[in-house]
């Protein structure tokens, strides 16, 4: 990694993927074709990723040859991948946009259920932040507003579970007009 | 509906996408042809296909396409979302449907339309699907996106024009006045975006490159995005201009130190720290920001300090001294990543006394951190044993402990890890005599268990060249002989080599080694075979000169060179064997590939043999009619600058001996924009009895375009010892003044001149070096026939170690057995030194040198032709 010389370029984000906590993938973005062209290195690359940085919620890691900024909650895994050289605090910073704009998209629950309930903003949010490997946008707030979606309230199942359990058919029938 | 509600609930970490067909989802997709829309439904859908399309389901070209065609009815529901995933479903589809382009018009509307949220996103679709021939009809469209008030609009614009800029870079270049607009917007991400697709468009000119930089860095930018950006922009310029640090970019990079952003602020530390030729005091200030940055509380920050201090102790420990109580403070950081690289630093820039500890520190988590790192470790351990070498034990056993955990645990991989540390151990037992006998230990424990034939060869070539010099050869022989039994064919040919050495070297042990080999001999591979009969055969001889030539001092010709020359060989049919001699010697002897301390890099290309530096040359000049017949090229110089560097025009000199004739080629630049030299040829007057033949001149040398002209000398024959000579130069040309813009030259030219320097031709021109693994047995090889023996008084040099360059750097020639390195406290050494002659004749000198007040000098010089002798002694005196 003798890279005195950073081609100055917009290119910044080589990788985005969000995994579940047992390292499948939900997301993935590949923006470089010459990094893992393929599925299977793709998933391979994930894999090893996941292996080394689950156990530990380190905030950055350096594998096969590519810098690593990740974030983890509840059971949800989100990677931002840049070159050797690339600025970490670059990668860092679209790191966190994605993590804020998703956060404040699903309501706080940052989890798989809601996540993948919400796929489709969750889509959006991504393609609004980078376009091809270029950061489009990294203040999350913008990033909300761009993507303008209403998120699938998970609140109502609870509530369901909850008038089920103590015998509130009554509410139960309001909830499922509600729903 | 309640069970169903109830298992949702329960099951709250299952994915409802993870039973996904792709057929089922397809015959969903039919509903998009119902009318009305439902949108709700339609989203589902079109999010499933894209859920499949991202875990790497194939979708066929037909089916594809089928859902691409339903899709594009979507367009007719206002549904915001939708829409939105309608264009998402057009970019992960641009590639596996046909006839993406029908969604133009529709995309066109979308992106010239009233809605905003729809514009951006509109763009950056329709770009996706358009190629060099449609862009032309939305160039229009594109302009004005660029210089929409709407950020997300202009920004989208930008970003796009930015990929299109590959496919189509003429017609995205006219849109640079658009760009140049967008370039002083007030929001931040247009102004970055902007800003790079300027920089790819005028990158090749680097006049408009500077002004840009001077424009932005003086008004002042909102971005840190554009900020690091164009801190990369000019260290880029400074490294290309060699500017100094006394320039405004400089200035620029350093005030960015104190920029609000933490990003800015390490963008341009980095950027500093990559500098060549930086001084540790421009660095001070980088190095104290790196400092602050040690103890933020993000990791992210932290290790992106470590890492680039961790770069600069590399280049200038001393510089990063200072920091070394915050990196102290690191080496137990949660983050692994971390604490490696504050341990390494340390170890760079530490006292000898805190290496035993923070050896100890690293030991207790080495097997928790990734192989990239475990690489940094071992070079960090190299680059220490070669600074205090008497800590080579705790070194050794810790490589050793590193090499023995890693074979146990995995069993596939880390080889670039474990090369590492061969690598690692070799060095030691190069450096350190004392160590050679553990290390030798250690790696024969190693190769028992190991996977990687590279290895397991180098380790026995290693074996075989250091083994027979040890008090106990015979405890080795076992270790070879069972890779004999066990190993691949690769492994058990290089073991054969390396017991023929045992053999060679030690007389008790030749009939062991003779029993062996006659085992080997029935070896099932044919290589094995050969190799076992053919030391079979020398060995029986029992006579030291064929052991020398055969099987201590290998081949030293150039291996691509060898291949052409046989190739040649065989193409014309003739009665003469192939000579040897007429092969070009190899140029980079193998111990002066030292393996550099700089990468982690795990660069993915395949190792290649990269031609060397003199078959490239060797090519070129064969390429010259003018120069047939010369013969194989025999040594090329290094390049010899014979101007200023800041002058008009830039000339520098290769000296290409061959066996009767010189070739001098002048690699010429000219640095003035408005003028075009032609007929450039550089005339020769020399001082002794040489004889230029023949010029080439170059035809013609455009601004900053470098050309090569030749001169052919042949050399003195009558006089043999002739061997140094002075000329002196000048460049005759013929000038044409020439518009700074267009390079259009005037029709008619005048004659001029340029005095350059001197160019000396001295002893080393005449000699290649050559390395001889086992220099005893050469000497013994070439015998005492033409032994000449002279002693010198060199009474202006000092140190023992100033008088060992001096005449390696004079003679140019090879020094062997690690005779170059001068022990430390010793008043006398013998240096080694090995080559070839132009025209063939080994040459070897030994010279023994002693201090007292000065350097007395005891040259002994044996060759196989008596005026090379001559020749060393008479340039020497």
């Amino acid at each position: 990694m003798d890279s005195a010389a950073l081609e100055p370029s917009l290119y910044t984000v080589k990788a985005v993927f969000i995994l579940d906590n047992d390292g499948n993938r939900l997301l993935s973005k590949y923006y470089d074709p010459e990094l893992y062209p393929s599925m299977k290195e793709q998933k391979n690359f994930e894999t090893n990723v996941f292996n080394k940085t689950h156990k530990a919620d380190n905030e950055i890691a350096f594998l096969e040859g590519m810098t690593i900024v990740y974030k983890s909650s509840i059971d949800l895994f989100f990677y931002v991948v840049g070159s050797a050289q690339e600025n970490e605090l670059m990668l860092m910073a679209v790191l966190n946009c994605l993590f804020e704009s998703l956060s404040q998209m699903l309501r706080k629950n940052v989890e798989k259920r809601t996540l993948l309930d919400n796929m489709d903003g969750v889509f959006l949010v991504v393609d609004e932040i980078i376009d091809g490997g270029v950061i489009l946008e990294s203040d999350p707030q913008q990033v909300i507003e761009k993507v303008n979606y209403r998120c699938v309230s998970e609140q109502a199942y609870g509530f369901v579970l909850f008038d089920y359990i103590t015998g509130n058919m009554e509410a139960q029938g309001e909830r499922r007009q509600l729903l | 509906m309640i069970d169903r509600s109830i298992l949702m609930c329960l099951g709250s970490g299952s994915n409802p996408f993870q039973h996904l067909e792709k057929s089922a989802v397809l015959q969903e997709a039919r509903i998009f042809n119902e009318t009305p829309i439902n949108p709700r439904r339609c989203l589902h859908i079109l999010t499933k296909i894209i859920y499949l399309l991202n875990q790497g389901e194939h979708f066929g070209t037909t089916e594809a396409t089928e859902a691409f065609f339903a899709m594009t009815r979507l367009f007719q529901s206002n549904d915001q979302t939708l829409r939105r995933m309608c264009y998402l479903t057009i970019k992960e589809m641009a590639n596996i449907s046909e006839d993406v382009i029908i969604v133009t018009s529709s995309l066109t509307k979308d992106m010239t339309g009233k809605e905003d949220v729809y514009r951006g996103p509109a763009i950056r679709a329709l770009c996706r699907i358009t190629d060099t021939t449609m862009l032309q009809a939305i160039e229009r469209y594109m302009k004005q996106a660029i210089v929409d008030k709407v950020p997300s609009v202009s920004s989208s614009a930008l970003v796009s024009s930015l990929h299109m800029v590959k496919m189509s870079f003429d017609v995205v270049k006219r849109w640079v006045n658009e760009a140049q607009e967008a370039a002083s917007s007030d929001n931040i991400m247009v102004q970055y975006h902007a800003l790079g697709l300027l920089y790819h468009l005028r990158k090749s000119d680097r006049l408009a490159v500077t002004k840009m930089l001077n424009k932005f860095t003086k008004s002042g930018l909102k971005s840190p995005f554009a900020y690091c950006m164009m801190i990369r922009i000019a260290s880029k310029l400074l490294e290309e201009t060699e500017g100094g640090h006394d320039s405004p970019l400089f200035d620029f990079i350093e005030s960015c130190l104190r920029n609000k952003h933490e990003m800015v602020v390490y963008e341009a530390a980095s950027a500093i720290v990559h500098m060549p030729k930086c001084t540790a005091r421009e660095l001070a200030p980088a190095v104290s920001v790196l400092q602050l940055f040690c103890s933020s509380p993000k990791a992210a920050l932290r290790y992106a300090a470590v890492r680039t201090l961790n770069k600069v102790a590399m280049k200038h420990p001393s510089a990063v001294t200072a920091c070394n109580l915050d990196l102290e403070n690191l080496i137990t950081d949660s983050n692994r990543s971390i604490a490696t690289l504050a341990i390494t630093t340390l170890l760079k820039t530490g006292s000898e006394s805190s290496v035993d500890r923070l050896m100890k520190q690293i030991s207790s988590f080495v097997s928790e951190i990734s192989d990239e790192f475990k690489v940094v470790v071992v070079q960090a351990i190299s680059a220490l044993c070669q600074k205090y070498p008497r800590k080579h034990s705790v070194m050794m056993n810790f490589l050793s402990n590193m090499l023995r955990d890693d074979v146990s645990s995995s069993k596939d991989g880390g080889f670039e890890y474990k090369r590492a540390i061969v690598d690692c151990i070799i060095s030691i037992i190069e450096e350190n005599p004392e160590s050679k006998e553990t290390g030798l230990a250690h790696l024969c424990e190693f190769i028992e268990d190991c996977e990687h034939t590279v290895l397991a060869t180098k380790i026995l070539h290693m074996l075989g060249k250091e083994g027979p010099r040890t008090p106990t050869p015979s405890k080795y022989i076992r270790f070879i002989f069972n890779r004999v039994v066990l190993e691949s064919e690769a492994v058990r040919a290089a073991a054969v080599s390396a017991l023929a050495k045992f053999g060679a070297q030690n007389d008790d042990l030749l009939p062991s080694v003779l029993v062996l080999m006659q085992r080997c001999m029935m070896d099932s591979d044919d290589e094995v075979r050969d190799r076992a009969t053919f030391y079979m055969n020398v060995l029986q001889q029992k006579q030291k000169a064929l052991n020398a030539a055969y099987i201590f001092n290998g081949l030293s010709v150039s291996v691509p060179g060898l291949e052409k020359s046989l190739h040649q060989y065989t193409l014309e049919p003739s009665e003469k064997p192939f000579d040897m001699k007429t092969v070009p010697l190899a140029t980079a002897p193998i111990t002066e590939q030292k393996t550099e301390i700089a990468p982690m890099a795990t660069s993915k290309l395949p190792e290649k043999l990269a031609p060397s530096r003199q078959d490239i040359y060797q090519e070129q000049l064969a390429a010259i009619p003018e120069f047939q017949g010369l013969g194989p090229l025999f040594k090329s110089s290094e390049p010899v600058q014979l101007t200023e560097a800041e002058t008009e025009y830039v000339v520098r000199c290769i000296k290409h001996t061959f066996a009767n004739h010189m070739i001098f080629q002048f690699d010429c630049t000219n640095t003035l924009n408005d003028q075009l030299l032609q007929r450039v040829l550089v005339q020769m007057e020399p001082s002794e009895s040489y004889e230029v033949l023949h010029y080439v001149p170059a035809p013609s040398l455009p601004y900053s375009q470098p050309s090569s002209c030749y001169s052919l000398v042949r050399l003195p024959e009558d006089d043999p010892t002739a061997v140094s000579c002075t000329f002196s130069c000048t460049m005759k040309y013929l000038v044409r003044d020439c518009d700074p813009n267009t390079g259009e030259p005037d029709d008619d030219g005048y004659n001029d001149e340029y005095v350059l320097e001197d160019l000396e031709v001295t002893v080393a021109d005449h000699i290649q070096k050559v390395l001889k693994p086992n220099f005893g047995a050469a000497w013994e090889e070439i015998g005492d026939e033409f032994e000449k023996e002279e002693t010198f008084a060199l009474a202006t040099v000092r140190t023992l170690d100033e008088a060992v360059n001096n005449i390696i750097s004079f003679l140019g020639m090879q020094p062997c057995e690690r005779s170059d390195k001068v022990p430390e406290n010793k008043n006398s050494h013998v240096l080694f030194l090995a080559g070839v002659f132009r025209g063939g004749h080994d040459v070897l000198v030994r010279a023994r040198l002693a201090l007292a007040d000065g350097v007395t000098m005891q040259v002994t010089v044996r060759s196989t032709d008596e005026n090379v002798v001559d020749v060393i002694l008479a340039s020497v005196g």
